[in-house]
């Protein structure tokens, strides 16, 4: 119980596998609050998997998360984002068709206009709030600097932005816990440093990161602690200095 | 005149059913095949009520609503958890069931004999009698549920549905209850529905089963498809070109069997047309945005 309280998230030997493919094998870890902790290792890993399983939206063979003293293994996903983790996903998801703005406002938690009585019998409550909302959205794509393509449809933003407002959704949704599948992959440098300095920020706005990246230089700069995993298990845990000296790691990363 | 008024009365008919199917096929982008079977419910609740029990008009109006909206849910509930595929099965499946009931439960409902002599609105001693009076009642009630449709899908409640159309993972990483959203803008979709077959009982004064088969549901779609899926003016505009396209034929001197069989020709013909050249229907979803957007 002790232990419950201090840790933030704890993961204890989640098991999944496909059809025999083993993605997540006796798979323990934990995140401390403000924690930002990387997760690399070699493709199929089971990297993405894990977060799949931790979100709820596939279910393990095996094995307990407990997020902020409550058990969430086995929840819906819908459930376990409203209890306050947050996702992207690697193949970047978004509301392609409809706009910047609308895709921050879907995001945001416990709004009174998602009730369907409340549009009619509490209207002018429902538009207050909406009102509000939007200030905020807005304030969120100045801080993401996309607040110009407010108006554009989501689609029409460059692959680049479209990973930034992903990433500005879970703002919105002002999570606890936000787990990033791969941020900054495919992207140019600038882009790169503008989303490394978000997710660096998100500490000291009290929240924590779960971030999976190849990008060895962007996630040792900016994890306080590194999980390599491979073949669905954890090979080595420690802090960025630790596991930069693996040579374990040295091997796969750096050959 | 008369005539003109008649198929004003079936366009606003017609805009009732599209305006409401489009809830559900062009913003949430679940289709259902069983919005004709509502329709009829709709029909058949008013009309046996006032027939059996001489209930005001009203009262059967909303007991329409009401038995739509209720059977929305007992289909909705158990296909709409699962797969949208299994949501369209159930969807026919009930459209078949309906039409099964309205035909072979002979001693309720009179079976393929039908209902005549359905009694004309009379709201609160107000009698609905003329053609214009109807047309008047018909475009008062589209408007009703034009703006209730408007309402909800400008709300949060619509830019859920929206997200759901788009992608319901993404939606639900977001903590919708997909199932949630989607039941209960089917049972509004369907309660709506069942005020154009009041509407039409009413009007017409006689129904049979064979005004709301699979057929009709089909024409529905294709109402919202051509007029333009996510756009509710969409829906209206599509309501005057299908209803009002026929017509023109008997002008053109066709005998009716022929006419019968041209009309769904046209049908058929149109919604391919469409879905190859103008998949956005006659007026996409974002045929209004410049305006939405300086409001
Ligand atoms: N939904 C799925 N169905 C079947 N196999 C899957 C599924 N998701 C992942 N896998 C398999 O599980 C393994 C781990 O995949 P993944 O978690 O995506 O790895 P990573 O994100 O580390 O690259 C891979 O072998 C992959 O093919
Ligand atoms: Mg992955």
């Amino acid at each position: 119980m002790r232990e419950n309280m201090a840790d933030f998230l704890t993961v204890d030997s989640l098991n999944k596998s496909f059809d025999g493919i083993v993605a997540l094998e006796n798979f323990s870890c934990k995140i401390k609050k403000k924690g930002i902790l990387g997760l690399i290792g070699p493709n199929g890993a089971g990297k993405s998997t894990f977060f799949n399983v931790l979100t709820g939206f596939i279910t393990c063979d095996s094995g307990k998360t407990n997020f902020m003293g409550t058990e969430i293994t086995g929840k819906s996903a819908d459930k376990i984002a409203r209890m306050g983790i947050s996702r992207t996903f690697q193949d970047l998801r978004l509301i392609r068709q409809i706009r910047v703005l609308d895709n921050i406002l879907l995001c945001f938690r416990d709004q009174p206009g998602e009730k369907l009585r409340n549009t009619f019998i509490k209207n002018s409550l429902v538009r207050k709030k909406e009102k509000e909302n939007k200030k905020k959205a807005v304030a969120l794509l100045e801080y993401a600097g996309i607040a110009d393509k407010a108006g554009s449809l989501a689609n029409d933003l460059s692959y680049g932005q479209q990973k930034l407002l992903s990433i500005t959704c879970c703002l919105a949704a002002d999570a606890d816990l936000l787990l990033l599948d791969e941020p900054v992959s495919g992207l140019n440098p600038v882009m790169i440093e503008k989303i490394l300095s978000i997710i660096s920020e998100l500490p000291e706005k009290g929240k924590s990161v779960i971030l999976i990246e190849h990008n060895m230089e962007a996630i040792m700069q900016i994890s306080d602690r590194i999980i390599f995993m491979d073949t669905g298990k954890k090979i080595s845990e420690g802090t960025p200095q630790e596991v930069r000296s693996d040579p374990r790691i040295i091997e796969a990363y750096l050959d | 005149m008369e005539y003109l008024l008649h198929i004003l009365i079936y366009i606003g008919i017609y805009s009732i059913l599209s305006v409401s199917l489009n809830l559900l096929v062009g913003y949430t982008g679940i289709l259902s095949i069983a919005h004709a079977a509502f329709y009829g419910v709709g029909a058949y609740v008013a009309a046996l009520m006032a027939l059996k029990l001489h209930s005001p008009f009203i009262l059967n109006l909303l007991l329409g609503i009401i038995a739509a909206g209720i059977l929305g849910a007992l289909i909705g509930i158990p296909s709409l958890r699962i797969k949208d595929d299994y949501f369209v099965i159930a969807t026919f499946a009930f459209q078949v069931i309906v039409f099964s009931v309205l035909n072979n439960w002979v001693s309720f409902t009179s079976g393929p004999m039908g209902l005549p002599g359905i009694p004309q609105p009379d709201i609160f001693g107000l009698k609905i009698s003329s053609h214009i009076e109807f047309l008047i009642l018909v475009t008062l009630l589209a408007a009703l549920v034009f703006w209730i449709s408007n309402r909800v899908v400008k709300s949060p409640f619509g830019r859920v549905l929206k997200a759901i159309r788009e992608d319901e993972v993404f939606a639900q990483s977001f903590g919708k209850n997909i199932f949630a959203f989607k039941l209960k803008v089917f049972m509004i979709s369907a309660a709506l529905a069942a005020i154009a077959g009041v509407m039409y009982a009413t009007y017409i004064s006689f129904i049979d089963p064979t005004s709301f088969t699979i057929m009709e549901s089909i024409f529905i779609i294709s109402i919202v498809i051509i007029g333009g899926a996510g756009n509710l003016w969409g829906s209206v505009i599509g309501a005057v070109v299908l209803v009002a396209l026929p017509e023109l034929l008997r002008f053109v001197g066709l005998p009716n069997a022929v006419a019968a069989n041209i009309r769904q020709i046209l049908y058929g013909s149109l919604l391919v047309i469409f879905m190859m050249w103008r998949p956005q229907g006659f007026i996409g979803e974002y045929f209004f945005k410049q305006e939405s957007e300086n409001q």
